[in-house]
C-alpha cells in the first residue's frame, strides 16, 4: 500500500506544494484517476528516496490550480492530464492547449470514463 | 547580418533521432532563441489498454512500452503487483532479475553512446560501440530466447532460469566486453573532436537539475547523488555499489556517467553470479490484487514510477507510468534556447530520449 499520503483539499494544494519545495522535496509526477464524477489526483514527491504523496479530489467541472509555477516540471504531467482526461487546470506556465499528447483527430479526453463507448 | 528569425522544425523525422519528437526551433542566425518540444507521434494509449486486460496479460503490454527498457518495465509492474498481493518472490528469481536488468542497462548505454557518436558524425565509433553491444544481445538471446523483448518476468518470479553453464558464459563474455570497452573508452573520453562537441555544452547545475526533477544518468551528471537501486528492490540490497556521479553537468559528464555505469553493471552482474542462491524461480499466484501502490525502479534512463490502483478484480482500475525521459524533458527547455543550432542534436541525445516510453 502507499505510505506517506497526505489528503488535502484542493484549495490548499499550492500552499502544501510550496511547503514541500521549501523542505527540499523533488517533484516526481502527478497521477490521475477518473472516479466517474470526479478526479482523484496524486502529486508524488521524493526526498532522499523517501516518497510523500499529496492527494486531492475534485469534481470534473471545477478547475484545479497548476503547480507549475512552483515546480516547472509539473507542467508536463498537468498538460498530459488535461489532454487525456479533459481536466480543467488553471495557471499552467507552459500550456499546450490540449495538444500535448493527442492530435485534433483524436476524441477529446480519450482516457475519461465519459468518452468510453 | 539578417535580424529576421527563422523557425526550423527539428524532427519529427531527423537522421539523429531514433524516435519521432519535434523541436520547433526559433533561430536567429545560428543561435536558438526558443525551443518548444512537441510529442504525441507514438502515443499508443497503453495505460488505457491495460484497464481491459487481465493483470497477468498486462506484463506483455508494459514490456512493449519500450524495447530498450522492456525488462525493467515488466520488473516494475511485477514487483508492484507482488507488493500489493504480498507475494514472497524466491531469492533466485530476484538475482536473475538483477542479472537481466543490468544486461539491459549495458546494452542501452552502449546503444546510446553509439547514437551520440553518430550525432557528431563519428560513424566508425558508432559501429564499434554497437559491435560491443552485440555481445550483450547474444547473452540476452542465450538466456531468454530473444534479443530485445526478453519476456522473462512473471508475477511471482521469472519464467526461465539461467544454469551454471550460461552463468559461466556470461562472465566470460562480460570480460570480453570490458576489454573492448577499454579500447573504445580512450577515444570516447580523450578525443579532441568528441570533447569539442560535448564539454561545456548544455550545462545544468546541481540546483537546477534538482529543481527540474532530472533523474538517472542525466541527473547524476549534474551531481544529484540518487539511484533507485539503492532502495534495495530485487536483490540490489545484497550487492555492493554506489551511484555514479559527475559534477560538471554538461553533455560530456552525461556520457562519462553512462560509460562508468557500463562497468558498474558488469561488476553488479559478476557479484550477482557469485552470490545467486539455489531456489525455485517462481511461486504460484492466486487471487487478484487490491489496493493502491507506487513502485519505482532504476531504468537505464533513470527512475520509472508505476502507480497502480486495483479493485480486487482481474482488471486493474488504473496504471499510471512516469518514465525517466518524461522527467528529463525540462532539460531541453532550459538548455536548447541560447545554444547553437549545431549543438541541438547532441543536447537532445544527451538526455538519452526514449520517446516510446515518454508517450506510451
Amino acid at each position: 500500500m502507499i505510505k506517506n499520503i497526505v489528503e488535502i483539499k484542493k484549495e490548499y494544494l499550492l500552499a502544501e506544494v510550496q511547503k514541500l519545495k521549501n523542505s527540499g522535496y523533488r517533484f516526481v509526477t502527478a497521477s490521475c484517476v477518473d472516479l466517474g464524477t470526479e478526479f482523484m489526483i496524486y502529486y508524488h514527491f521524493d526526498k532522499d528516496t523517501e516518497m510523500k504523496h499529496l492527494k486531492i479530489t475534485s469534481s470534473k467541472e471545477q478547475e484545479i490550480p497548476s503547480i507549475s509555477e512552483i515546480y516547472f516540471a509539473g507542467a508536463l504531467p498537468e498538460n498530459e492530464m488535461k489532454d487525456l482526461f479533459g481536466m480543467k487546470i488553471k495557471g499552467l506556465v507552459l500550456d499546450y492547449g490540449g495538444k500535448f499528447m493527442i492530435t485534433s483527430d483524436v476524441d477529446a479526453a480519450p482516457f475519461s470514463k465519459q468518452t468510453q463507448g | 547580418m539578417s535580424d529576421k528569425k527563422t523557425v526550423i522544425p527539428f524532427g519529427p523525422q531527423h537522421p539523429v533521432l531514433p524516435e519521432p519528437i519535434q523541436l520547433r526551433l526559433v533561430v536567429e542566425d545560428e543561435k536558438i532563441i526558443e525551443a518548444i518540444p512537441s510529442i504525441g507521434y507514438v502515443h499508443r494509449g497503453l495505460e488505457k489498454l491495460i484497464e481491459i486486460k487481465d493483470y497477468h496479460q498486462n506484463i506483455f503490454v508494459v514490456e512493449r512500452v519500450c524495447g530498450i527498457c522492456s525488462f525493467m518495465h515488466a520488473l516494475t509492474y511485477c514487483e508492484a503487483i507482488e507488493s500489493l498481493m504480498d507475494l514472497d518472490v524466491p531469492p533466485r528469481a530476484k538475482y536473475l532479475r538483477v542479472i537481466w536488468s543490468e544486461l539491459h542497462r549495458i546494452h542501452s548505454h552502449l546503444l546510446w553512446t553509439g547514437l551520440l557518436a553518430d550525432s557528431f558524425g563519428f560513424e566508425s565509433l558508432f559501429m564499434q560501440l554497437w559491435k560491443i553491444r552485440e555481445i550483450i544481445m547474444d547473452l540476452q538471446e542465450m538466456t531468454s530466447g530473444s534479443r530485445v523483448i526478453i519476456s522473462t518476468n512473471v508475477i511471482g518470479g521469472v519464467r526461465r532460469d539461467i544454469n551454471s553453464d550460461m552463468l559461466g558464459k556470461i562472465t566470460k563474455s562480460l570480460n570480453d566486453c570490458v576489454k573492448a570497452m577499454k579500447r573504445i573508452e580512450k577515444v570516447l573520453l580523450n578525443d579532441y573532436s568528441v570533447k569539442h562537441r560535448t564539454v561545456g555544452i548544455a550545462v545544468v547545475s546541481s540546483e537546477k537539475a534538482y529543481e527540474f526533477g532530472l533523474v538517472g544518468p542525466t541527473g547524476r551528471a549534474s551531481g544529484i547523488n540518487q539511484d533507485i537501486r539503492t532502495t534495495g528492490y530485487a536483490a540490489y540490497g545484497d550487492l555492493d555499489f554506489s551511484p555514479v556521479v559527475e559534477t560538471s553537468g554538461d553533455c560530456y559528464a552525461r556520457m562519462v556517467v553512462r560509460i562508468k555505469e557500463v562497468y558498474q553493471s558488469i561488476d553488479l552482474i559478476n557479484q550477482a553470479i557469485s552470490k545467486i542462491p539455489d531456489s525455485e524461480i517462481s511461486i504460484q499466484v492466486k487471487g487478484n490484487p487490491e489496493g493502491e501502490i507506487v513502485h519505482r525502479v532504476e531504468q537505464p534512463r533513470g527512475e520509472v514510477l508505476y502507480y497502480i490502483k486495483a479493485n480486487g478484480t482481474k482488471n486493474l482500475e488504473r496504471l499510471r507510468i512516469r518514465t525517466p525521459t518524461f522527467a528529463n524533458i525540462p532539460l531541453l527547455l532550459a538548455t536548447v534556447p541560447g545554444s547553437q543550432l549545431s549543438d541541438v542534436p547532441v543536447i537532445l541525445l544527451s538526455i538519452d530520449p526514449c520517446i516510446s516510453c515518454t508517450e506510451r
